[in-house]
């Protein structure tokens, strides 16, 4: 699936939630199960320092696609970067780098990708699309 | 006894909803709620008298001036200052500390020490860090312990004649602990040392008496007392204000500028450069008079009862930890869930409707000391009920039953 197809995809899923309790649940049930990132990866080196919680990020190339892992000390940020993984992972880095993320504000978690929020997602994803432009690079 | 019904009502914000919840407002320690009686002042002002003071001529400068001045001896009566002119307007405690830290920029050798203290908020750690590079006098730390008190068997052991400058805050912002500032500058003029308190986080509970405490400097902020953001105090005894350099240079600082040299102004116009915050300065007056009407001997019994009712109640969450247990302490309580990160927590809140503070509060040493990224701090006002601590009690279950 392409970028578009995986944000209709969880933009349907959300739908099905009543109130903003479901769907947090939802992604502190998505935090809890995911092992998202290889523990020698949580390195300071890979550190998003967000203030509030901190978040890891880590990227390697597969073939001419990047494979995204990451981790938080918070479940709520660990719950949206397993939306955020789910969406830009193993995607090409051309696509990563035209993709927005706008699908956020359609799924009720706005509010976690303010600038303010000081969760280190905001920084996170201007990471992704980081390494989106230095393995882009790499394969010209 | 406070009447909570009439309190409530001056604060129109205390009747909002929040995510569809009648909001909860427990962050009165990062900043106060407005009441009526000030914000009819802010009005007044920019409807009525807005102008620049001190140099009109015209009425409206001069009304703006009289009830500048007027506001500022109502700070120096509230403080119990002994002149008016020992009360600098700022724009708030930070700008007030690093005005007295560049102060004593041009007093300090290098070997002088400074002391500040582990509960220190950052804005003041970092001015007496820049401080110490730029004139290589030495940072020294006034250590806690488990229950957030200052150990002040070492403070003893700091002190000595290269002691210069002691910097302790009246009451912790992270914690709530209140501190001995009383013993605390008896012992740092023992050696002759100045010492600045920050009051920031005190004035909200207690009025301070600066001439009863013998204290070289005081700083706080309006926002923390019912004023509006951007403006706050500097008291300094006379002696000192008149050692210290300017702290910036323009206009109202200076008595007459020629290309060759200038005078500077007498106090309190030496450190009030340029077009101060007028109507801040106003409003702050006012809420002073707010809260000296209902009474700080009463907001203080009144808040205790909150806090050892929220104390009482959240303990009874399994789990649940409360950091900061000093046996004099002011109505915040900063905790954790045990396993469970306190920005959770406070988001889960939020959607609730009650604003807490989480995060490390500016004061991450506290946090490095107690080896957790942050905590959730509910701090309570005079005009918060028990109903509410009711609801955050409600909501803290409800968070941990959704996130455990």
């Amino acid at each position: 699936m392409n970028i578009q197809e995986i944000q209709n995809e969880i933009i349907e899923e959300f739908a099905m939630f009543e109130d903003w309790e479901e769907r947090y649940q939802y992604m502190i049930d998505l935090g809890k199960d995911l092992p998202l990132i290889n523990a020698q990866y949580k390195t300071e080196d890979n550190i998003i320092k967000g203030c509030q919680s901190k978040v890891w990020v880590h990227a390697e190339l597969e073939g001419d696609k990047i494979a995204f892992t990451a981790d938080s000390d918070a479940i709520i940020t660990k719950g949206i970067i397993a939306i955020l993984i789910r969406v830009f992972s193993n995607q090409h880095p051309k696509d990563i780098l035209e993709a927005n993320t706008d699908f956020i504000d359609q799924i009720g978690l706005k509010e976690h990708l303010s600038p303010t929020r000081a969760n280190g997602l905001v920084s996170m994803i201007k990471q992704l699309k980081l390494y989106a432009i230095a393995y882009q690079t790499q394969l010209n | 006894m406070l009447d909570l019904k009439k309190i409530r009502a001056d604060f129109p914000i205390l009747s909002r909803e929040v995510n569809g919840k009648p909001l909860v407002y427990f962050d009165n320690a990062a900043t106060s709620q407005t009441p009526q009686q000030v914000i009819d002042v802010i009005v007044d002002y920019y409807s009525n008298y807005n102008a620049n003071i001190h140099r009109g001529v015209h009425t409206l400068s001069q009304e703006a001036t009289d009830k500048y001045e007027a506001a500022r001896h109502t700070i120096q009566k509230h403080f119990n200052a002994a002149h008016a002119h020992e009360i600098i307007y700022t724009s708030g405690t930070t700008h007030s500390i690093n005005l007295v830290a560049s102060g004593f920029s041009s007093l300090l050798q290098k070997g002088d020490e400074i002391i500040v203290s582990a509960l220190e908020h950052h804005s003041n750690i970092v001015p007496w860090q820049m401080l110490c590079e730029k004139t290589g006098a030495i940072l020294k730390v006034i250590p806690m312990n488990q229950d957030g008190e200052l150990v002040m068997a070492e403070y003893d052991k700091l002190l000595n004649e290269n002691t210069k400058l002691v910097f302790v805050n009246h009451i912790s912002n992270a914690l709530g602990t209140i501190n001995p500032i009383e013993e605390i500058i008896e012992k740092a003029h023992q050696v002759g040392a100045a010492v600045l308190i920050d009051g920031a986080q005190a004035c909200p509970h207690v009025k301070p008496d600066v001439q009863a405490l013998d204290v070289d400097f005081y700083v706080a902020s309006a926002h923390k007392i019912c004023g509006p953001t951007g403006v706050g105090m500097l008291y300094g005894k006379e002696e000192w204000l008149n050692k210290l350099p300017p702290y910036q240079g323009g206009g109202e600082m200076i008595a007459e500028v020629s290309f060759t040299k200038t005078t500077y102004a007498g106090l309190p116009h030496k450190f009030e450069a340029g077009t101060p915050n007028i109507c801040g300065g106003i409003a702050f007056g006012a809420a002073l008079d707010y809260m000296n009407a209902i009474g700080f001997d009463a907001i203080a019994k009144y808040e205790q009862e909150l806090l050892e009712y929220a104390t009482k109640a959240l303990l009874e969450i399994e789990g649940l930890k409360i950091y900061g247990t000093a046996k004099n302490k002011t109505s915040v309580v900063s905790f954790n869930l045990e396993g469970i990160h306190p920005y959770d927590v406070g988001t889960i809140l939020d959607k609730l409707g009650i604003a807490v503070r989480t995060g490390h509060h500016c004061a991450q040493p506290i946090m490095d000391y107690f080896k957790i990224p942050g905590t959730v701090r509910a701090s309570f006002a005079f005009y918060n009920t028990k109903e509410e601590i009711d609801t955050l009690v409600s909501g803290v279950k409800k968070a941990k039953m959704m996130l455990s």
